[in-house]
């Protein structure tokens, strides 16, 4: 028996400690992007089914330009089988891709691709929704699970068993039917680094790129009624005494302040 | 008009981000004039809308359905909640659970839905203030819509006070049982262990800036010279770097020392809900920035590379070579 495993990666930016904001968005020039680490977490979990089982295709899946491919191809290096990208002007042009929006999306890929496990990131660590996973799930009519630090999966019922990872140190434990989407908090694993030959391997393998026309979609999906109307740095709240001087200055305030409060001795 | 806010509990207790709701869903319903009704799903829910009957709140719909919180009843009731009540704005909670559900609720009422509100502005359009990139910058996105669905970040608002009138009804809903396929078999405590973080006087607390696990013994060696205790953000449990009852935050651990030492963390919310409690907060990071330096009372804006074997000298220690 075969299994589908769809993995949704997004590649996300990183700000620089300096920045400048232009416009709507961070100026590119302090932006370095990468793979969302919580989607790591989740091509992991999925390479790792595909190594303990019989016939088991990792598929990833993303909704981003052209620039992603290189981030795409270091899932591809870890052990996912192939790639798809969807990427459109219309979507370039939509500003905000909000959870919905996305949701709409990648259902139109579930249902071509009919896998029998999607896992998703919990997040997105630059827009943070929280909510494409299960906004995913309840389009495409699949049960679902958010925040899963731990899963064991049943091939032959469909059935994961997962922790869901609550707040205060308590997990719950759930027997999620499938077909589902799993939305993978990290420390599930540990993400392995791709190796020489796996970089070299993901070069060979299929990634194919859909427009919105190809997934039987038209522009209107990315109609959205939620937009991005501005972006500033926040007025800090605090009001921290910064310390200023060489490290031996610093360290020297911050240890006088430590005896004088009586919090350390010596 | 109407605000629907949904409440959460678990293990028999209500949790704190459902009195927190009341007063984002009252703020809401004054700029809407509209009335506030809250959902109680699950679990005593007599008891629970008793508690939750606080000053501005307008009507409690009950739901006796379960004990503990399980999505599939959860997204049934409340999208049968709504379409009964047809509410201009539906309040959850952006907990563990609210990730769990509310995405699924807003596509079943096919409503625009926004997450991890930090405030809003709903005279007119609305406006809703987000954080983005780790909370190094905020945002707002406006909804152009009759009617929204809205997450709530837990602790931006304060808790609900004084005593309601609220009418208190139950809300008849059935719920479809063959919809419902995911069972809860369980509840584990996880991170107990011989160090409980929770009482120390002083934490050191290190964060990814440490880079490498072979760095580590620079900050043991400070939190010895100190004679704090060592606890760290999240990443470093999830490397597998320390065990998980160290780990402040969210899912670890929610600390009040007299002094935490953040040592290379940025502040994430989810780290800040463990640890903005304590008395003085010093952050030690090289970022400027970074959304620790927002709820810190000192800091030095260094790499921590140099500035902490400087300061395990000046407590007699030795940093390791
Ligand atoms: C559902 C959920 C639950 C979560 N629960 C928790 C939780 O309980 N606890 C928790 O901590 N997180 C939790 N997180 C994760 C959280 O969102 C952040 O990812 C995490 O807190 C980041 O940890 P960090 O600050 O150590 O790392 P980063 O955000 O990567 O920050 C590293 C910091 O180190 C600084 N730095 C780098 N190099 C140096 C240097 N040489 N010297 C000085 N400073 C340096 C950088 O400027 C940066 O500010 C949770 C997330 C989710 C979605
Ligand atoms: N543009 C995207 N392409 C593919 N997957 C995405 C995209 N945006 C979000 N996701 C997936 O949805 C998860 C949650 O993202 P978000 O709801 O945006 O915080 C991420 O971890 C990804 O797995």
């Amino acid at each position: 028996m075969s299994t589908k495993i769809l993995v949704t990666v997004k590649e996300v930016a990183e700000v620089d400690d300096e920045f400048e904001i232009s416009g709507l968005d961070i100026d590119d020039r302090y932006l370095e992007y990468d793979l969302n680490e919580w989607d790591d977490y989740a091509v992991e979990e999925a390479v790792q089914l595909s190594e303990a089982g019989d016939d088991v295709e990792v598929v990833t899946v993303t909704l981003g330009p052209e620039r992603s491919e290189e981030t795409i191809r270091m899932a591809l290096a870890k052990g996912a089988d192939r790639a798809v990208r969807v990427w459109d002007d219309a979507l370039a042009d939509a500003g905000l891709l909000d959870a919905t929006t996305k949701a709409d999306l990648l259902a139109a890929v579930v249902e071509s691709e009919e896998p029998d496990l999607v896992l998703t990131g919990v997040q997105a660590a630059d827009d943070s929704f929280g909510a494409t996973g299960v906004a995913l799930a309840e389009r495409v009519g699949f049960e679902w699970a958010a925040v899963v630090n731990d899963l064991d999966y049943d091939a032959d019922a469909n059935v994961s068993s997962v922790r869901r990872e609550l707040e205060g140190g308590v997990e719950e434990l759930t027997d999620v039917e499938g077909p589902a989407v799993l939305t993978i908090q990290t420390g599930i694993n540990e993400p392995r680094y791709a190796s020489l030959r796996g970089i070299r391997q993901a070069q060979r393998k299929p990634l194919d790129v859909h427009a919105l026309d190809d997934l039987g979609l038209d522009e209107s999906v990315v109609d959205s009624p939620v937009d991005l109307t501005s972006m500033y740095e926040p007025e800090s709240e605090g009001d921290a005494v910064v310390w200023e001087g060489s490290p031996d200055e610093t360290a020297d305030e911050l240890a006088t302040f430590l005896r004088e409060q009586g919090v350390v001795e010596g | 008009m109407t605000v629907l806010a949904v409440t959460e509990h678990r293990r028999g207790e209500l949790r704190t981000p459902s009195f927190e709701i009341i007063t984002a869903g009252r703020d809401l319903a004054d700029a809407l004039d509209a009335e506030l009704h809250l959902a109680v799903i699950g679990g005593d829910v007599d008891g629970f809308a008793d508690r939750l009957n606080r000053d501005g709140v307008d009507a409690v719909h009950t739901v006796a359905e379960g004990e503990e919180f399980n999505h599939d009843v959860y997204t049934q009731a409340v999208t049968a909640m709504a379409e009964a009540h047809d509410p201009d704005a539906l309040l959850m909670p952006n907990t563990v659970n609210g990730l769990d559900y509310a995405p699924a609720v807003a596509g079943a009422l096919d409503l625009p839905l926004v997450t991890d509100a930090v405030d809003f502005d709903a005279d007119g359009t609305l406006e809703v203030t987000r954080e983005q990139y780790g909370g190094k910058v905020e945002t707002t996105v406006d909804v152009e819509a009759d009617a929204f669905a809205l997450t709530i970040r837990p602790a931006e608002w304060p808790a609900a006070e004084g005593t309601g009138d609220a009418e208190i009804t139950p809300f008849d809903v059935d719920i479809d049982e063959s919809a419902v396929g995911s069972t809860v078999t369980g509840f584990e405590e996880v991170g107990s262990g011989d160090v409980d973080i929770t009482e120390a006087d002083v934490l050191v607390s290190v964060g990814r800036g440490i880079d490498e696990e072979e760095n580590l013994p620079l900050v043991e060696a400070l939190a010895d010279a100190l004679g704090a205790t060592l606890s760290s953000s999240r990443p470093i449990v999830d490397n597998g770097w320390l065990p998980k009852n160290r780990q402040v935050g969210q899912s670890g651990k929610v600390v009040t020392p007299d002094v935490y030492i953040a040592v290379g963390i940025s502040g994430a919310v989810q780290h800040v809900a463990g640890m903005k409690g304590s008395d003085t907060i010093i952050a030690i990071n090289t970022d400027p920035n970074a959304p620790i330096m927002d709820i810190a009372d000192y800091a030095i804006v260094d790499d921590l590379f140099d500035v902490v074997p400087e300061l395990i000298e000046q407590f007699g220690g030795q940093a390791p070579s």
